[in-house]
């Protein structure tokens, strides 16, 4: 099925042409997918620096473990658990489905997305619902907290925001089933379509499976506190959702920015695609893990190696499958955009320096992954998943930092400087690194989880502890600079033309800002990279 | 801005009746998360004696009935309710719009029925959420349950209101609401099983 939308006419009053500056009342009823895109990224930023914020407090007040500096003891799990909820669900999911909402269709060739209005109502739905679970954090609800009626409301407003999430998702994977230009089978669409889809679609098994359990948690504490631990067992029951292997959801549409926008910016056409597609949906495996709510750990040591293997490798299938296997997808991606910079001609911009170092940080959150699931290393519970969780969010962060400077200019019409983005994105790197590594450290020493001080341990714990609430600092500064950056570029930035890339997809076809319906004419797709395969045609050069 | 061929004339794209079937993918997962952890707390109460029926676990107390006339009735009426479904799917394809109208209208009944006998089943048991941990799970998986079939009623309210309104010739949104329909038999068939049968 690859078809699209011809009947577009019907669609021009909820598409307002982002073209034109659109008014308040525009952005906040138009249906357009670009100015929906664009509205998730900027509430994306917005929660993301709120998070990491949020994160930097919890960072330094765990660098003193004898006594609270900055938090108290009553808070301390509320601001643990809305910092990761703000930088999982507020940030860097927002970030990443609006740079789909944004992008996909016009990737696709397609007019418009489908159901352009659910996709604009998920946004609202998602947003009322994130807005209401800070504000029952900041009244004492949320995880442990002390008001009663407004933990209620933070697990009612979860659930409003997770649909609003499968919402968006429903309209991208509907989008890449069904809007495809002429020409283009699935295997014919761009990665970052192709990653965008793969991602919805796990979202779509998954965020369900969350939202009934919340819906339990909300019940028994509204009513019962009999079955799930009360307040206190809020997070035991959902906290799942703000960990791995679920954060590698997260990871999968920025190997998609990768897998684009690397070959284009090394000139290379990427010949491993199809071997790309599975690899990608090899990570989506990481799904299925998520959903048993099941992390396979391995028993490996003890009486000898040699010793019940039968059993040992009965264990180590499922260990390898959802554990493993993920990592492996990470890995052979990382090595796929390792032979485009090592084979192509690299142009030194800043979407690549963001989003190679940004998949240098998810391959070392998701490696250490494999580590911690280990039985025998004595990780679990420790700080060291800390470290993973925040290697791979800020490295998806990064990678959707490195997205925006490739898609922004098709978005805005104007381009982030490469000269002033470039030291951020090396910034981030660094904050993505401190904010992790010295975790996975002070782990091994068995530094708890769930506790910001009343723990010790032989070693230099500061040390490891203010590296880590440094590393989150950097991150911070990074992304105000860079939202500093990226709304002055769009706003008085060079003016980028339609194909500042020389893309290779067909939303480089298009002018930038493209106008409300995206294209003026239905495409014939001929292969994977139609643009590219037109440039050469009309210059008479084999592509 | 560069220019590629233009393409024909697209063949018609099924994307309401795709949105439905991953709308129905993404309810199973509700459904069958609730269902899993609902046989998980069965699984894990404490085994003790009952004077009627030896050892049992602890977990329905001995007090509750549960009306399973309502609830085998509920299962019933969703089946009556497919056929209707297909029955308005049929009548749309012949262009039949008294039929198609009928049937939009009896699944629509039928639907509703169906959310009244789970009002039945809850107002019969006299049972309140706050009364322990079964009480609590069994009132969250069924309203579940049930607010999926509200949202089924609506979809043919939906459907008719597009069809009476003259889009006759758009079969789509009639096969799409064929097809929520027969996921929510498949759904309560499960939920049946498992919460009124099993227990």
């Amino acid at each position: 099925m690859t078809s699209i939308d011809t009947h577009h006419a019907a669609d021009v009053s909820a598409s307002t042409s982002a073209a034109a500056t659109p008014t308040v009342a525009v952005w906040v009823s138009s249906a357009d997918h670009k100015i929906v895109g664009r509205l998730h990224i900027g509430a994306g930023l917005t929660g993301l620096l709120i998070g990491l914020v949020l994160a930097v407090l919890v960072g330094f007040e765990r660098v003193d473990a004898e006594s609270y500096q900055i938090l108290d003891e009553n808070s301390a799990t509320q601001v643990l658990a809305i910092a990761r909820n703000l930088l999982t669900f507020g940030g860097v999911l927002p970030l990443l489905l609006g740079l789909a909402v944004a992008i996909v269709p016009l990737q696709l060739g397609s007019r418009s997305i489908s159901f352009p209005r659910l996709a604009a109502g998920g946004f609202w739905m998602w947003l009322t619902g994130l807005g209401l679970m800070i504000a029952s954090i900041i009244g004492n609800g949320g995880p442990g907290g002390g008001n009663s009626d407004l933990v209620d409301l933070y697990l009612a407003a979860y659930i409003v925001m997770l649909l609003g999430v499968l919402m968006t998702a429903t309209s991208i994977s509907v989008t890449a089933l069904t809007s495809r230009a002429p020409g283009m089978g699935l295997l014919r669409s761009p990665l970052f379509s192709w990653s965008s889809f793969v991602a919805s679609v796990s979202l779509l098994v998954t965020v369900p499976v969350l939202i009934g359990t919340t819906v339990y948690v909300y019940v028994d504490h509204r009513y019962a506190r009999a079955g799930f631990g009360g307040n206190k067992g809020v997070n035991e029951w959902i906290g799942w959702a703000t960990s791995q292997p679920f954060t590698y959801l997260l990871a999968i549409p920025a190997l998609g920015i990768a897998l684009d926008a690397v070959p284009v910016l090394t000139r290379r056409r990427l010949v491993e695609r199809s071997i790309a597609f599975v690899l990608v949906g090899i990570v989506a495996i990481a799904g299925v893990s998520a959903v048993t709510q099941t992390t396979v750990t391995l028993p490996w040591g003890g009486d000898g190696f040699f010793s019940g293997l039968g059993t040992k490798i009965a264990d180590l299938l499922p260990f390898f499958l959802l554990n493993v296997l993920p990592v492996v997808g990470i890995l052979a991606i990382v090595g796929l955009v390792l032979v485009s910079l090592k084979e192509g001609k690299p142009r030194i911009a800043a979407p690549l320096v963001f989003v190679v170092l940004g998949l240098i940080g998810i391959l070392e959150g998701a490696a250490a992954t494999i580590l911690r699931t280990i039985e025998d290393a004595g990780l679990a519970g420790t700080i060291f998943e800390t470290g993973e969780y925040v290697g791979i969010t800020f490295g998806s962060a990064c990678v959707a930092f490195g997205g925006l400077c490739y898609w922004g200019p098709k978005l805005w019409g104007r381009r982030i400087s490469d000269k002033a983005a470039i030291p951020l994105a090396l910034v981030a790197f660094l904050g993505t690194i401190l904010g992790s590594l010295p975790y996975m450290i002070a782990g091994f020493a068995d530094q708890p989880a769930a506790r910001l001080n009343g723990f010790s341990y032989s070693g230099p714990q500061e040390l490891w502890n203010a590296l880590v609430a440094v590393g989150f600092l950097l991150m911070l500064l990074a992304t105000v600079a860079f939202i500093a950056l990226a709304v002055k570029s769009f706003l008085t930035g060079e003016s980028a033309g339609d194909d500042p890339w020389d893309g290779t997809t067909l939303e480089w076809a298009t002018s930038s800002p493209p106008p409300a319906d995206n294209f003026a004419d239905v495409f014939v797709v001929n292969s994977p990279e139609p643009l590219a395969d037109m440039k050469a045609s009309s210059t008479g050069k084999e592509a | 801005m560069l220019a590629l061929p233009a393409a024909a004339e697209p063949a018609p794209r099924r994307q309401i009746f795709l949105g439905t079937a991953i709308a129905c993918t993404a309810a199973t997962m509700l459904i069958g998360g609730m269902l899993a952890t609902w046989l998980q707390f069965r699984a894990e109460a404490p085994v003790r004696e009952s004077a009627k029926r030896g050892f049992i676990r602890d977990w329905m107390p001995e007090n509750v009935i549960v009306p399973e006339v309502a609830a085998n009735m509920m299962l019933i009426a969703f089946c009556v309710a497919c056929v209707m479904a297909q029955w308005a799917v049929y009548s749309a394809k012949r262009q039949d719009k008294t039929h198609t109208s009928i049937a939009l209208g009896m699944t629509a009944i039928i639907g509703l029925a169906a959310f009244n006998a789970q009002i039945f089943i809850w107002t019969e048991m006299g049972v309140g959420a706050r009364d322990g941990a079964f009480h609590s799970m069994f009132y969250a998986a069924t309203a579940s349950m049930a607010f999926l079939v509200i949202a089924g009623v609506i979809f043919t309210a939906v459907a008719a209101f597009r069809y009476l309104g003259g889009r006759t010739k758009e079969l789509e949104v009639v096969s799409s609401h064929a097809l929520y329909w027969y996921f929510l038999t498949a759904a309560f068939t499960a939920v049946w099983f498992v919460i009124y049968v099993q227990k």
